[in-house]
């Protein structure tokens, strides 16, 4: 064995070093596990999907907020649209105002088809997905975004 | 016998008060001589954290102001009440609310205490946070203080998770939107991975926010999180490090102080005492060689006075300003409490509490860059200090180093102008989104008055190292600046922001809605 050879590892220090690793290895997947518990698996919380009456009852022309769903249901020429009235900033509610919508937490503003115009939101109000139920009421999904200008005709 | 057995029983029973006494309290006397007052502190679990004799200079009320010490004394008081008021609190959306009135409303002294609870915690924000202020201007963070440094950051950042945990609990409006908007900014690396379109694969804020809520919303699981965390996780967590703290303070000799003069005298309440000189002749043993630099030659242990009953005075006296200054505040400020918390209509303006306020501020130019970026640029920043500034020196002096009281000055008034300039324009012009709606998200990520102040504020430090040609210097100007920006930013946002978090130059203003 010439002086430059590394010198082995003994079997005490390879078995010190292996029960070493194994100690920090069960420490690191017990911490992991740790971490998994408070990481929801299934998410809680009502089904977002609502039923807002018979299509009739909104005549063409009309905006109707619904502010327990957050969102406000259009009906022009065209169709049903619904555009969500939570902020895309951080989570506000919108209100209506003068050139669309206005946030009232950190001055976030939108036009009336939920495009940003001013202030820190990052993306326009999505617009939900319109549809009907059997007995022929409209449903909002508020979980399903559509995009712009996507219509719902009767 | 048994005659002799009554006595001695009878006998006990008549010393009773004092066996007990001497069995308690080791001394059992006030002491008397400075190898009592040693035995006293020494012999006491609760004092024992105190060197025996402690240095004049730390003496000296307007070294530190007594500053970390009244962060504690508002803790130990945050306990006190907080355990109090988990007598009644219920932490479910249907009763918090409720529990909150009737300790506000019914239980007796319910309401003096959860005053007394919110404005110890209110008062331990800010001390904490002028203790930071304290130990950074006295240079008091330099070898071998690093790592406590580093503990008191960790310190900082618990306390402000604590009021944040805090300020779910009450269920009503403000909690409700405070938290809803808290747990979106955790949501917001999501402005960042949306606009580059990769949140499908990788998505760390809906994790940040989903670990922290439970849910995608505000509810049941959310509060429950806050609680544990508020009543359990975080204290234990901030007692731990707060005995590594203490710890630390006693290994790295105390506080920082500068080395005392060779020889002298040495002032302590009138008296001139001569100061420690060593026979030319004397030999040192071992003992005064294995700690410290060198050993104690030339240096006077007799700068020191005993703790008992120096420190211990002054100690309980800080104590005292402390209690007294809650229960002045709670007895004529109640704590607030608005209408149950209602998911369809927010508060407005919907104000974070004061001290998060300087990021409300930078949250409404972008979430992402105000809300994380910058936040975490700060805390690296300020951890970074202790070991980027490496040069000894000013240790435990007011501005210690030559130059750094103009340097401080100088800086002040570069980061009032630079920041009130910014509020200006952007209350009056608006940015980009405003001038450009189509731009990409990715710019106003990177370019916003929160990030341009920061921007700028950092030139202005590598400015300073250019031309004064010192570390400590640069750092003095990038803290002021810190400090400048956070003063502003907060005052700014609790005065001049309204509704729909408009400009307006007094709250008295704002529309009536």
């Amino acid at each position: 064995m010439s002086r430059l050879d590394p010198p082995r590892l003994s079997r005490r220090s390879f078995l010190s070093l292996a029960s070493l690793g194994s100690f920090f290895a069960a420490l690191g997947t017990a911490a992991a596990g740790i971490f998994r518990l408070p990481n929801p698996a299934v998410l809680p919380g009502p089904v977002r999907r609502f039923k807002l009456g018979p299509p009739e009852q909104f005549s063409a022309g009309s905006e109707t907020a619904f502010a327990e769903q957050n969102l406000v249901l259009f009906r022009d020429d065209e169709g049903f649209y619904a555009i969500s009235s939570t902020c895309t900033h951080l989570g506000c509610t919108v209100a209506r105002s003068k050139d669309g919508f206005a946030c009232p937490c950190h001055g976030s503003r939108f036009d009336s088809k939920g495009s940003v115009i001013g202030g820190p939101a990052p993306r326009p109000l999505p617009w939900l997905e319109v549809s009907r139920a059997a007995n022929g009421d409209l449903i909002v999904s508020a979980d399903n975004e559509v995009p712009e200008d996507t219509r719902y005709r009767v | 016998m048994a005659e002799a057995a009554t006595r001695e029983f009878l006998h006990n029973l008549y010393e009773l008060p004092h066996t007990v006494k001497d069995a308690c309290f080791r001394l059992g006397k006030t002491p008397e001589s400075e190898r009592e007052e040693s035995q006293a502190t020494f012999h006491n679990l609760f004092l024992h954290i105190h060197s025996v004799r402690v240095h004049v200079r730390t003496l000296k009320p307007t070294l530190t102001f007594g500053l970390g010490l009244m962060a504690t004394a508002s803790f130990v008081i945050t306990i006190i009440t907080g355990v109090l008021l988990m007598v009644y609190y219920k932490p479910s959306t249907d009763l918090a609310y409720q529990s909150i009135k009737d300790i506000h409303f019914t239980v007796s002294t319910g309401r003096f205490i959860r005053n007394i609870h919110r404005w110890s915690a209110q008062l331990m924000v800010l001390v904490v946070l002028l203790h930071m202020a304290r130990v950074f201007f006295t240079a008091s963070y330099k070898k071998p203080r690093e790592f406590n440094w580093l503990v008191g950051l960790g310190l900082l950042v618990i306390t402000l998770a604590l009021s944040f945990t805090g300020y779910l609990l009450p269920w009503d409006q403000l909690a409700y939107w405070a938290i809803t908007i808290g747990s979106n900014i955790a949501n917001s690396p999501r402005e960042f991975t949306d606009a580059i379109g990769i949140t499908k694969f990788f998505d760390p804020g809906g994790f940040q926010k989903r670990l922290l809520l439970g849910a995608n919303y505000v509810g049941q699981d959310a509060l429950i999180r806050f609680y544990v965390l508020h009543v359990f996780v975080l204290p234990l967590a901030l007692v731990t490090l707060l005995g590594v703290h203490f710890w630390r303070i006693r290994k790295d000799g105390g506080l920082a102080k500068p080395e005392d003069p060779p020889g002298g005298l040495a002032e302590w309440g009138g008296e001139r005492r001569p100061v420690f000189q060593p026979l030319a002749t004397k030999t040192y043993g071992l003992m005064a060689l294995v700690k410290g630099k060198r050993p104690p030659v030339n240096r006077g242990p007799e700068n020191t006075v005993m703790s008992w009953p120096h420190l211990f005075w002054a100690e309980l006296s800080v104590f005292m300003v402390t209690v007294a200054v809650t229960l002045i505040l709670s007895f004529y400020y109640d704590a607030p409490l608005k209408e149950l918390a209602n998911a369809a209509i927010p508060e407005n303006p919907a104000k974070a509490p004061w001290y998060f306020l300087g990021i409300q501020e930078l949250v409404s130019y972008s979430a992402f860059t105000g809300g994380l970026l910058i936040p975490v640029i700060v805390v690296v920043g300020l951890a970074l200090i202790p070991f980027l500034d490496r040069r000894p020196g000013g240790e435990g002096t007011w501005f210690g180093t030559n130059n750094e009281r103009s340097v401080f000055w100088q800086s002040l008034f570069f980061a009032c102008a630079v920041t009130v300039g910014m509020l200006a324009f952007t209350v009056n012009y608006g940015w980009l989104r405003n001038w450009f709606p189509n731009i990409h998200q990715l710019w106003i990520i990177a370019i916003n008055p929160g990030s341009l102040l920061v921007a700028i504020f950092a030139a202005w430090s590598l400015f300073i190292l250019k031309r004064k040609d010192a570390v400590r210097l640069s750092a003095v100007s990038l803290f002021t600046c810190f400090l400048v920006g956070f003063t502003l930013l907060t005052y700014f946002a609790t005065v001049h922001r309204g509704p729909n978090w408009h400009f307006y130059w007094w709250p008295s203003q704002w529309p009536v809605h």
